[in-house]
């Protein structure tokens, strides 16, 4: 809601986030080498790449999770101060994740899991359970959809299914009006029918004018849905494929010859 | 409407099977031991032995539901009990040695929550080890020795603390109602509201679900935890310090006792022992409960022996219990264990 404030009709700047020379390092093992990564205030790019190519690596690197060893962020044109940024910050920014399996806790209510980190408080810090409770229905109404299906917003997390998670975890970052949100991999524990929503919503995404980082090993549905692919191996990106150019035969063709030559 | 429905009634309503359980024995008690239980001085002494137990419980409950663990107070007891002992009796500093007591708690718990927070070290083998170094300070410190706090009925300190307001009434039970009740259930309730209602109380739930799923949240895992564990020693510290005015005595181990009662109060209570479901309530009815058997069992006739067995028994059973009521993972994962049992013997 606070990103409201920054409407589509005036771009005051080119990439909602930009990398700049960012390395990671987890002890002596390079995670991350030099990535120079910029994303557009209305674009969808999709990360592929083989497990442990540093894809997640970079997601939790953008979004205040792990700070960089070294390198530079900005967000909106201007530069991040490494040392206070967070995920708070980040949410700030209006910048969200949807992680995998990451997104909720499983013994907490809904409601709790759509306001942790941002609860609604007097100044002494105390929830104001009623309206937390009033929004989060709307958002279960509205913005989700599950009207009639049994899920209330006192319903445990732990409770539900692959796609309902998923589900709750997409429309919390579509309520708090995020810029960019980033999906990591939302559907690896889904149905067929599940998986087109998703992509559904990654559309509307775009057509929203929000811009989205898509992290996925499916190459047929990243393919079918993004601007621009980013492609990254042991840590580096080394290669940039608009799909135009590439069909999904190709790119898998590209990405097994990758793998080859080591 | 199936999904709504797994919102049990032990979901909805706080505590309501251990306030069931602790109904039916004190029921029972009423008719094994009519004498003691149908009378109303077991309970004015329950109100003036209690409260340290329920103190520690509390804390216990925040620690444990953020699927952490504390063995650390005991020596906090002897510690800080100790600090203030010492300084009111040799010092004669009166409020001052109360505020040194709790501030040497809350520095303890402080250590601890840095350890097991920026160290990373798992909280039970980091306050199993501050546990030793604490008592073992508080025995060096106080040469082993016993501190008797005569005539401390007279300061202020006891009187605000742990007197008895109603002292000269005419009813012979109201002279018995002791202060530190007061303060323990003031306390009992506030923590009960940060734990329901406010932001830390939700950090450390979610904390006790996932550490991982906390840190996404934008939740300041490591501040959260160093919170809890100074929490823990503040609390601690209370209890140290109403102890040792309740006994007009401070001794090294006074603390020893309440290791394991304070755990299985907690868990009696329906607090999740792998963290995220906590409850304030019904830690303070398994506080209440544990309290009782012990009285209640020797006045019904049963020897002191009975005592830890029957408060092991409970203790066992309800674990069992919530483990099926509230976790259905675990319960299927449980009875899949038993099943594979089965299997092997009709293999044999």
């Amino acid at each position: 809601m606070t990103a409201a404030a920054t409407s589509p009709e005036t771009p005051a700047f080119q990439s909602i986030i930009r990398l700049e020379g960012v390395q990671k390092y987890f002890g002596a093992v390079q995670a991350l080498r030099d990535i120079n990564l910029s994303i557009g205030r209305n674009e969808i790019v999709g990360l592929i790449g083989d497990n442990g190519a540093g894809k997640s690596t970079i997601i939790k690197v953008m979004t205040g999770v792990i700070p960089p060893s070294a390198g530079r962020i900005f967000v909106r044109d201007q530069p991040v101060h490494l040392s206070d940024y967070s995920v708070r910050r980040a949410h700030n920014l209006s910048i969200e994740t949807v992680y995998q399996d990451k997104s909720l806790a499983d013994k907490q209510p809904l409601w709790r899991n759509f306001f942790v980190g941002r609860q609604i408080t007097n100044r002494f810090g105390f929830i104001d359970i009623k309206r937390e409770k009033e929004i989060a229905n709307q958002i279960l109404i509205d913005v989700i959809g599950f009207r009639g299906v049994g899920i209330t917003v006192d319903s445990t997390i732990g409770n539900l299914s692959g796609g309902e998670r998923q589900g709750i975890a997409i429309g919390r970052a579509m309520h708090f009006n995020a810029d960019l949100i980033i999906l990591d991999e939302p559907t690896a524990a889904l149905g067929v029918a599940e998986v087109r929503k998703v992509i559904d919503f990654v559309q509307r995404i775009k057509a929203s004018g929000h811009a989205c980082i898509y992290i996925e090993h499916n190459l047929a549905h990243v393919h079918e849905v993004a601007d621009r692919l980013i492609v990254l191996d042991r840590g580096a990106i080394v290669a940039e494929i608009l799909p135009k150019d590439m069909s999904v035969s190709e790119l898998t063709e590209y990405l097994i010859h990758l793998q080859h030559k080591k | 409407m199936e999904k709504s429905g797994s919102v049990s009634i032990f979901q909805r309503f706080e505590g309501l099977p251990i306030m069931i359980v602790f109904a039916l024995l004190l029921t029972l008690f009423m008719y094994t031991a009519p004498t003691v239980f149908l009378q109303p001085f077991i309970y004015t002494t329950f109100l003036s032995t209690l409260p340290p137990l329920v103190l520690l419980a509390i804390g216990l409950t925040f620690v444990i539901g953020a699927g952490e663990i504390d063995l650390c107070f005991p020596a906090i007891i002897a510690f800080s009990g100790f600090v203030f002992a010492v300084l009111f009796k040799e010092y004669n500093l009166g409020w001052i040695s109360v505020v040194a007591g709790l501030a040497s708690g809350i520095l303890v718990g402080f250590v601890n929550g840095v350890l097991i927070a920026k160290l990373g070290i798992p909280s039970f083998m980091a306050t199993l080890a501050t546990q030793f170094f604490w008592a073992g300070i508080a025995t060096v410190l106080s040469g082993g020795k016993s501190y008797a706090l005569r005539e401390a009925e007279q300061s202020s300190v006891w009187q605000w603390i742990v007197g008895r307001p109603f002292a000269d009434s005419q009813t012979a039970w109201l002279t018995q109602l002791p202060l530190q009740a007061l303060w323990t259930t003031i306390i009992v309730l506030f923590l009960w509201l940060i734990l329901t209602r406010h932001r830390f109380g939700e950090h450390v739930l979610f904390i006790g679900d996932s550490n991982e799923v906390s840190r996404v949240a934008g939740i300041d895992v490591d501040r959260e935890k160093i919170k809890l564990f100074t929490l823990m020693g503040f609390l601690a510290a209370c209890a140290a310090i109403m102890l040792t005015l309740e006994n007009k005595n401070y001794f090294g181990n006074q603390g020893q006792g309440y290791l394991l009662t304070a755990i299985a109060s907690v868990l009696i209570g329906g607090t999740s022992i792998f963290g995220g479901r906590a409850t304030v309530i019904g830690t303070v009815f398994g506080c209440f409960i544990i309290g009782m058997i012990e009285a209640g069992l020797v006045a019904s006739g049963l020897t002191g022996a009975w005592v830890r067995t029957v408060q092991g028994l409970i203790f066992l059973i309800s674990i069992i219990f919530y483990l099926y009521a509230d976790e259905p993972q675990r319960r299927r994962a449980f009875f899949a264990r038993f099943q594979g049992f089965g299997r092997v013997r009709s293999a044999e």
